[in-house]
């Protein structure tokens, strides 16, 4: 089936690239290749930038990731923390947000998953989401809120997808919850549930 | 229509605050209850004065509950085009006049979970309705208030009966100054800043935060540029297809409204954006004043406030 046109959809996250700014400390939340943001940042700023930083990352795949996690172990980091999940390095990304004070940037690279939970979770610590930086690297997998039974499923790679909640046939839509870390799904079949669209890959 | 609506009031108290602040009180002609504003929002007074119809923006000081009295202050400007004056020396109690709906150009983010706020001299105004609408909804704040002398801080009795150490205040005369630097490095997450005073300390505020690393979006200031005075000049609004002449003491908004173009407008300071005109051509210098149009924008010379800038040259064409 043909992908519906959201390019108009406002709410869509769009992302930049991350770029230094001159402040007081630098916190850096990244999974898997987003890292490499962090280490490619790394080879134009002032000396001692990362003196007063902090990385959180997020190494789901360390197989693949090696070479970036001794890149980031090399920059000497006071705190470093790795984790093998995005929702185990949520707590520790809100702690240190709220130890973290005003003067102060925030830097999110990697997947859609860990720019849009990391942006929920700075929110929830009421820093405004444009006061973040973030680059999208590697996996484009969404977190997809059904807006029959509000359930959210991960890793949604395919167009149509099923609620793993209610199990109804969602279409994944642009429109984006910044609340919620999530694109809706809306049911792709109610006014015929015997017509079943295949299902493609197009979110990876 | 394109400018805002106005509302028919009385003036209701007239209060000499110092040496140079005059407290004014509105109440709505027919008697109804004033629209709801929020802290921070300003309204447009029109005054008539003699020929000349002035439409300045001031900050709402009273409490957004109260839609009952609208109150303002206003510092006397011996040098300005004669707004403050004539509010001066000829608004009286029982006065009929005309002001435009509350618009909020530096509303409070009411997710921040510490409001820290900087204000100079009559900067105090829009904070005084902020704090009111904080204490009402319980929201934590700090208020650092830069007065030239002790008889010159207006309000400040007031404001340390109601939230006694949450106010610092700061004397010129004895050399007190406000720690910026060390404020803004030790703010808890989420803090966001208020600054409204003199051009400098606003500036500063901006300069230091951005040097610090505040994110620009937790950084709030309130900047009304004023229509300064100047050489007269003339100004062809083609789309109306008229010609203007803008007089030493008005402003070119004023004039074009003089002459019954509808022109837009939403704070007549030189900060909102809504007069933006486009300029279609001129010989000569456009005087920009405002804190709109970016730099680009000023050096293309293909776009004017009117509501604070000039011209000086022969000839000035905008589309309007």
């Amino acid at each position: 089936m043909s992908q519906p046109d959201d390019s108009a959809i406002l709410s869509r996250p769009r992302y930049g690239t991350l770029s230094p700014i001159e402040a007081s400390f630098h916190l850096f939340c990244a999974d898997d290749e987003g890292g490499q943001a962090i280490v490619e940042l790394a080879q134009d700023v002032p000396a001692n930038f990362f003196d007063s930083a902090e990385i959180i990352y997020v190494n789901s795949q360390p197989a693949l990731n090696s070479k970036t996690l001794a890149a980031l172990e090399q920059l000497n980091c006071p705190r470093m923390y790795t984790g093998p999940t995005i929702h185990a390095a949520l707590p520790r990304l809100s702690t240190s947000i709220s130890r973290m004070r005003m003067n102060s940037q925030i830097y999110i690279s990697g997947s859609e998953s860990m720019l849009g939970l990391a942006t929920m979770t700075a929110m929830q610590a009421n820093i405004d989401h444009q006061a973040l930086q973030t680059e999208h690297r590697g996996s484009l997998a969404r977190r997809v809120q059904c807006v029959h039974c509000k359930g959210i499923t991960e890793q949604v790679t395919t167009q149509p997808a099923s609620c793993e909640h209610c199990g109804l046939l969602l279409l994944v839509r642009d429109h984006y919850s910044r609340r919620a870390a999530a694109f809706q799904g809306v049911n792709i079949n109610a006014e015929d549930p015997s017509e079943i669209p295949a299902k493609e890959e197009v979110f990876t | 229509m394109s400018s805002p609506a106005t509302i028919d009031v009385i003036v209701t108290h007239v209060v000499n605050v110092n040496s140079l602040i005059k407290r004014f009180h509105f109440a709505r002609l027919d008697g109804q209850p004033l629209p709801a504003f929020s802290g921070g929002a300003h309204i447009i007074v029109e005054m008539q004065d003699g020929e000349n119809r002035r439409r300045t923006p001031y900050s709402l000081m009273s409490s957004p509950l109260d839609t009952d009295d609208y109150q303002i202050s206003v510092r006397r400007d011996d040098q300005g085009r004669g707004g403050s004056l004539y509010m001066h020396q000829q608004v009286k109690t029982g006065m009929q006049m005309r002001i435009g709906y509350p618009t909020n150009l530096f509303s409070l983010d009411k997710r921040a979970p510490k409001h820290l706020m900087f204000a100079g001299g009559i900067g105090i105004t829009p904070f005084l309705a902020q704090i009111k609408q904080l204490i009402a909804t319980n929201g934590n704040f700090e208020l650092h208030y830069s007065v030239r002398n002790q008889e010159l801080g207006a309000y400040i009795n007031e404001l340390a009966q109601t939230i006694g150490n949450r106010l610092h205040t700061y004397y010129d005369d004895k050399e007190q100054r406000i720690a910026f630097d060390t404020l803004l490095s030790t703010q808890p997450a989420g803090t966001h800043v208020y600054v409204c005073g003199p051009t400098p300390m606003i500036e500063h505020v901006l300069k230091r935060t951005a040097a610090l690393g505040w994110p620009k979006v937790h950084v709030h200031y309130e900047h009304f540029a004023k229509a300064l005075p100047g050489e007269p000049f003339t100004v062809q609004l083609q789309a109306s297809n008229k010609t203007v002449e803008v007089g030493e003491n008005e402003s070119m908004l004023e004039a074009m409204e003089a002459a019954g173009v509808d022109a837009p407008y939403l704070c007549r300071g030189g900060a909102c954006g809504q007069c933006e005109t486009n300029v279609i051509e001129h010989n000569g210098t456009l005087l920009h004043e405002d804190h709109w149009l970016d730099e680009n924008e000023r050096v293309s010379g293909k776009k004017i406030m009117p509501c604070v800038s000039r011209f000086c040259g022969t000839q000035l064409v905008l589309d309007r």
